[in-house]
């Protein structure tokens, strides 16, 4: 098994052993390797500032990179990838890279204490070919916090910068051949102190060692996780790494479902998602940020357990079922009979999640799904409404309603679904419904939102679905749609 | 007086869109922040012990575990400070560093740690065992109005009759508005690093735009004088006032530690200690009551504010002051009663931030007119245009000093025909008809900003410009840089008073040891202030360099003339660099202080009069929004914004200002929410749960426009205006559009009461609490 951490920062080989795994990548950059471009601005990764870009071979152009919030990646990510910094942007000759001679020509920066990140995730849309077009510079720039310049020249210099000519594809080729050099195939097995850090490669491995280690915490992203770190400042004894299990993140596209593995990360599943549904499509992209959803998984944000997490009550809605494994046995529940009460899981020490299977909605079906925040973008919901009906000769023959924010779990609104059942899903019977979820739900009050409105917004939630389903077109009952 | 300066041709120039000075570093990461600074090494770190509760009394603090744990080398408590065991930067004396019987409120200083790593510190501090007795909070604004917990006396504006003139109008109107605060969330947290010299020396790099107000507070606490203090900044990564008083604090326990240990100590907050421990903008009650005739003019008002003021003076007299300076806004009120009370609550004292009170207080009157405009029926905007200052200089503020340079009237006229607001005003309300779920709104508001600090000794600043032998400029003053610009700015003066090339010049950081006796970079000022006190220290060498050369090549000194980078004498040329060599060689002085004091203000706080402002800032700004009247959700469609920068010193920059200015403002009326729980404790205290504004809550139609016209009555550097401040109040506009939203959501039967922030929360309890007004008519 392998015992240090083998990488490229930029172009120079690295390599780290008898650290602390749970170190992170920024204190790693900051503190020693004295790198001092990238800026810590929240350590919670929901401002950006500490953006880097990771590499590693695989993908369409030979070398698949993604941006990282480094302030929550523990150093392990690194492994045999390329980690970019603000430093490694322009040419070695000092000649300002295209996002960074934009930033320059178009004011993009003022204080510039968030510029390295802005650089960063503005170089990661370059490299991905992401910068098409305004509303996709936005998208990519939702994870990073600007305080000084209100966006528009920065949004300005994404557009110039996707303009610009793309990267070099030999060099890439040549970073990933460096890269394959640098993987020997083995788990990695990490100690330092009291802790130690496993990376299986496959899902057998994987649950052999959960099995062997059922105290251990599974990580993929760390985008929880690394909270547990960096804002609680626990001690984490032994992490089990999911991100180098690669058959545990496949997405399969079948016939009457898409099987999403428990380690694929959302960004990866955000096509497959908005090909089953477009309001899945839009809640992965008001889902976190790029960074965020590069990292993280659909399984860990199940597995999480969260009653803000927004996958799980769409996911319930659409009939989810979720595949645990522990060892060598697998079992399959409905995603809704997971969530047992606040911080109570059905899942056993040492059990993992496998897969979720999303049944595709039928011909009959009617589906939507609406966040409400205070803020669009990378935005805990206050509440999270997912909708489905099934309809047949008029009459409500099925109804899924599940909602985030509203109680300890996730849950379904069994007695406005029940309220629903039977009826022509007309206004009245709808009425009813919402009147039921009174009785469905007694939610809290708290920053995101107080309880009153908590429970009156589900309601009208529950109200513009039907609007949609009676043929109110969503520029009439959806605001963000509007330019 | 009229007229106007000729930009010159050479780069670096006023008046040009030249890129900020450190832009390059920027986007490389190499610009230095004070935590970017290598260490020394031995250099400790710090992490704060912080009180846990809002109100108690301290049994014991228990510490005896924290001195013993691995890595500590010191903790500090009150009984460590050499000197005076306050920061308060009025000196109230209100303001301790550490707690020592009583803690005021949930993240108080108790104690700190400092440690060989900030792990180490943060660990230890986790073993502290204080034992508090609790006592009574007073945690909201109305907690503290009804026990009546005002922290100082409240002074008054009178104009005219106000009583009688509400009395005699035909209509009157009267409410409440809560507006809420705002963290600063400046990307870099507080920091200092403190650097032990010989014998008392203390040298402190800082993020502050205060360095000299640290130094003293840094001298007191260490019971030493300003001249063993020395405190560097280069740069701030953002500051909007949150470092216009806080950072004496950080720099004040990362001092002590320094001197305790004999070793230097840096300390950082990490973002929730920053947001928990340091102030923010005062949330506001804003009562009002008008009266007014048939034509929306107003003919009398009164004002009655109320400031959550948190644990501790801090500025808040200056902030809420100020507030009451602006509860006319841009309009001239023949009788007028301002008041505004500045209230203590157990919660974390609260402090300057852009504006300074002026937003807040400018919310009261803007509400009033659009429900004035409601009750007649007519458009605000004529409302509004049927109320502002005058050109003519007729009109008095509430403080009894006459504006004599507004441009609102045409300002107001020349932005409403150039965004087309009233033809997309009838369209939005004819649309509104036909949409149930989604209702537009639309809303044009002027601000008029008023520019000096209004504590008149404060208008003053000093430079200090050295032009070596070689013809390169070292350029320093008193202000500080914290990303608006205001060194690129000094340095384009400079390069124009000596004809050079602006990278001839080089921007240095500020130091109390090269500049006495700042003020704070605030109040919108530093460019106004420091580019004076620049030019007139270039101007002092300029001068010796022109009576050098006349003496020299014998002709009169107006013959000497310095442009694009030569220097004319006479019929001869040279460059600047041999004229500087040959004065160096002919032993002439090349270094020069520059200072500068505001002239014609003055101030007479007693009797509510006098003339507090140099001149007025003006700007209006056009917002249309959506919202969803079934979730109170809302978006900002298109802003137009026409904003009176005077003859901008530098139109690149002064666009950032404007357009950050309004995002920020946006911020504070919309997304962002400071949440409490009854307990006293700020839950909203990282990005996770305090949301500012991202690049998409920005318009993609957004027309921003400086003011062709735009120039300083006043003789102020090269006639410009001050712009870091008033572009923050233009989004007063976004807020006006949500209520006209919410206010077609009842079919325009009900004014909707909605306060600030408007969230999407409060945005459906307005509709719902107006829906039920309405439907009761």
């Amino acid at each position: 098994m392998g015992d240090a951490i083998r990488f490229l920062l930029g172009e120079d080989e690295h390599e780290i052993s008898g650290v602390s795994p749970t170190m992170t990548v920024l204190e790693w950059l900051r503190g020693h390797a004295r790198r001092r471009g990238t800026k810590e601005g929240c350590a919670e990764g929901d401002c950006g500032a500490c953006t880097v870009v990771l590499a590693e071979p695989g993908g369409a152009g030979g070398l698949r990179t993604w941006p990282v919030n480094s302030c929550i990646h523990f150093i392990p990510a690194l492994h045999c990838r390329q980690l970019l910094t603000v430093e490694d942007v322009a040419a070695p000759d000092g000649a300002l890279h295209p996002v960074q001679q934009a930033l320059v020509d178009l004011h993009g920066s003022q204080c510039g204490f968030c510029t390295p990140g802005f650089v960063m995730q503005h170089y990661a849309g370059w490299l991905a070919g992401s910068l098409t077009d305004r509303a996709a510079v936005k998208d990519w720039l939702a994870g990073n916090l600007c305080r000084c310049t209100g966006y528009g020249p920065i949004i300005e210099a994404g557009l110039a910068a996707g303009r610009a000519d793309g990267p070099d594809t030999a060099r890439r080729a040549a970073t990933a051949r460096r890269l394959d050099t640098l993987d020997d195939g083995r788990m990695l097995d990490l100690r330092h102190e009291d802790q130690r850090w496993l990376t299986p490669r496959t899902s057998d491995e994987l649950a052999r060692v959960y099995a062997d280690n059922p105290d251990a915490i599974l990580v993929s992203g760390a985008t929880d996780v690394g909270l547990w770190v960096t804002k609680q400042h626990r001690r984490l004894t032994t992490l089990i790494d999911v991100t180098r299990v690669s058959d545990l993140a496949e997405i399969r596209d079948e016939e009457e479902a898409l099987v999403i593995g428990g380690a694929a990360k959302l960004a990866a599943a955000h096509g497959p998602l908005a090909r089953l549904s477009p309001d899945l499509g839009e809640l992965m992209r008001r889902f976190a940020s790029i960074q965020i959803r590069s990292a993280g998984t659909v399984g860990g944000n199940i597995a999480n357990g969260s009653p803000i997490g927004d996958l799980a009550p769409a996911l319930i809605a659409l009939g989810a079922q979720l595949s645990l494994r522990h060892g060598d046995r697998e079992r399959t529940i409905a995603l809704e009979d997971f969530f047992i009460d606040y911080g109570r899981q059905d899942r056993a020490p040492g059990e993992f999640v496998a897969a979720i299977s999303i049944p595709r909605p039928g011909a009959t079906s009617r589906f939507a799904c609406y966040k409400l925040s205070k803020r669009f973008d990378q935005d805990i919901s206050a509440v999270m409404g997912a909708f489905r009906i099934d309809m047949t000769e008029g009459r409500v023959t099925a109804a899924r309603i599940a909602f985030g924010g509203m109680a300890a779990t996730p849950k379904r609104a069994c007695n406005a679904e029940a309220a629903l059942i039977g009826t022509a899903f007309q206004a009245d019977a709808v009425e009813r419904a919402c009147a039921e979820l009174a009785a469905d739900f007694a939610p809290i009050t708290d920053m995101r939102a107080s309880a009153t409105y908590r429970l009156e917004s589900a309601a009208n939630l529950l109200r513009r679905f039907h609007l949609e389903v009676s043929g109110a077109p969503t520029s009439a009952t959806r605001v963000w749609e509007l330019a | 007086m009229n007229e106007r300066p000729t930009p010159s041709a050479h780069k670096g120039a006023v008046h040009r869109p030249v890129i900020h000075d450190s832009a390059e570093r920027h986007v490389t990461g190499s610009a230095l922040y004070v935590d970017d600074m290598p260490e020394l090494p031995g250099t400790l770190h710090i992490h704060v012990g912080m009180s846990e509760r809002a109100h108690a009394r301290l049994r014991a603090i228990d510490l005896q575990s924290v001195r013993t744990a691995p890595g500590v080398v010191a903790v500090l408590t009150a009984g460590d400070i050499p000197g005076v065991n306050d920061v308060s930067p009025v000196h109230a004396g209100d303001d301790p560093i550490f707690a020592e019987d009583i803690v005021e409120y949930a993240g108080q200083p108790i104690f700190a740690v400092a440690a060989e790593t900030l792990q180490a510190a943060r660990n230890a501090a986790r073993l502290a065992r204080i034992d508090y007795e609790e006592l009574p909070a007073i945690i909201t604004l109305d907690e503290a109005l009804a026990a009546a917990t005002d922290l100082a006396p409240a002074p008054e504006l009178r104009l005219g009759d106000p009583d009688a003139a509400i009395s005699a109008s035909p209509h009157r109107l009267s409410g409440t508005l809560h507006v809420g605060g705002q963290d600063h969330f400046y990307l870099e947290g507080q920091v200092a690093y403190a650097i032990p010299g010989e014998g008392a020396d203390m040298l402190v790099h800082a993020s502050t735009q205060h360095p000299s107000e640290v130094q003293h507070l840094v001298g007191c606490m260490l019971g030493v004088p300003d001249h063993a203090v020395t405190v560097e900044v280069r740069r701030m990564g953002g500051g909007f006032g949150g470092k216009e008083s806080q950072p004496a604090l950080i720099a004040a326990i990362a001092a002590l530690a320094a001197r305790r240990t004999g070793r230097p100590a840096k300390l950082r907050l990490d973002r929730d200690d920053d947001m928990v421990m340091t102030g923010k903008r005062h949330d506001f009650r804003l009562d009002y009551e008008l009266g007014y005739d048939a034509d929306g003019r107003i003919q009398g008002a009164r004002f009655e504010f109320a400031a959550r003021c948190g644990r501790s003076l801090d500025l808040s007299n200056a902030i809420a002051d100020r507030a009451m300076f602006h509860a006319d806004n841009a309009y001239a009120l023949p009788n007028a009663y301002v008041h505004a009370r500045r209230m203590k609550t157990h919660t974390v004292s609260n402090t300057a931030f852009r504006g300074f009170g002026g937003p807040q207080g400018m919310m009261a009157i803007e509400r009033a007119i659009d429900e004035i405009a409601f009750a007649l029926g007519r458009d605000p905007l004529e409302v509004r245009r049927a109320n502002v200052y005058p050109a003519d200089g007729s009109a008095l503020t509430p403080y009894h000093m006459a504006v004599t340079d507004s441009v609102l009237d045409e300002l107001t006229e020349e932005l409403a025909a150039s965004s087309d607001y009233r033809t997309r005003r009838a369209a939005i309300r004819a649309s509104n008809a036909e949409s149930t779920a989604i209702k537009r709104g639309i809303a044009l508001t002027p601000v008029k900003f008023g520019i000096s600090f209004t504590t008149t000794h404060l208008n003053q600043a000093g430079a200090l410009v050295h032009v070596y032998k070689d013809g390169s400029v070292h350029l320093n003053h008193g202000g500080t840089e914290m990303g608006q610009g205001l060194f690129v700015k000094v340095g384009q003066v400079v390069a124009e008073a000596f004809g050079i090339e602006l990278d001839q010049v080089k921007i240095t950081a500020t130091t109390t040891a090269k500049v006495p006796n700042t003020s704070a970079t605030a109040a919108s000022a530093g460019s106004d202030l420091n580019g004076m006190a620049a030019a007139a220290a270039a101007q002092t060498i300029k001068a010796r360099l022109a009576a050098f050369a006349a003496k020299k090549h014998n002709i009169a000194e107006e013959h000497v003339v310095f442009e694009a980078g030569r220097v004319r004498i006479g019929n001869q040329e040279m460059s600047f660099a041999e004229l500087a060599h040959q004065a160096w060689m002919g032993r002439v002085s090349l270094s020069s202080t520059g200072f500068y004091a505001t002239p014609d203000i003055h101030y007479d706080r007693a009797t509510g009069r006098g003339r507090p402002f140099y001149y007025f800032a003006y700007g209006a700004a056009v917002s249309e929004v959506a919202i969803d009247t079934l979730t109170g959700e809302t978006r900002l469609l298109r802003v137009d914004i026409l904003h009176d920068a005077g003859r901008s010193l530098n139109p690149a920059i002064d666009m950032g200002q404007i357009e950050g200015g309004f995002i920020q403002g946006l911020g504070w009326l919309t997304s962002e929410e400071l949440w409490w729980n009854d307990e006293g404790r700020l839950r909203t205290h990282a990005p996770s749960t305090y949301k500012i504004p991202t690049a998409n809550d920005r318009p993609d139609d957004m027309r921003i426009a400086i003011w062709a016209k735009g120039e300083n009555r006043e003789p102020t550097i090269h006639r410009s205006k001050a712009v870091g401040e008033p572009p923050l109040m233009l989004a007063i506009s976004a807020f006006s559009a949500i209520t006209d939203a919410a206010c077609a959501a009842t079919g325009y039967r009900a004014f909707p009461r909605l306060d600030a922030p408007a969230t999407p929360e409060r945005i459906l309890m307005a509709i719902r609490e107006a829906t039920g007004r309405a439907g009761k008519k």
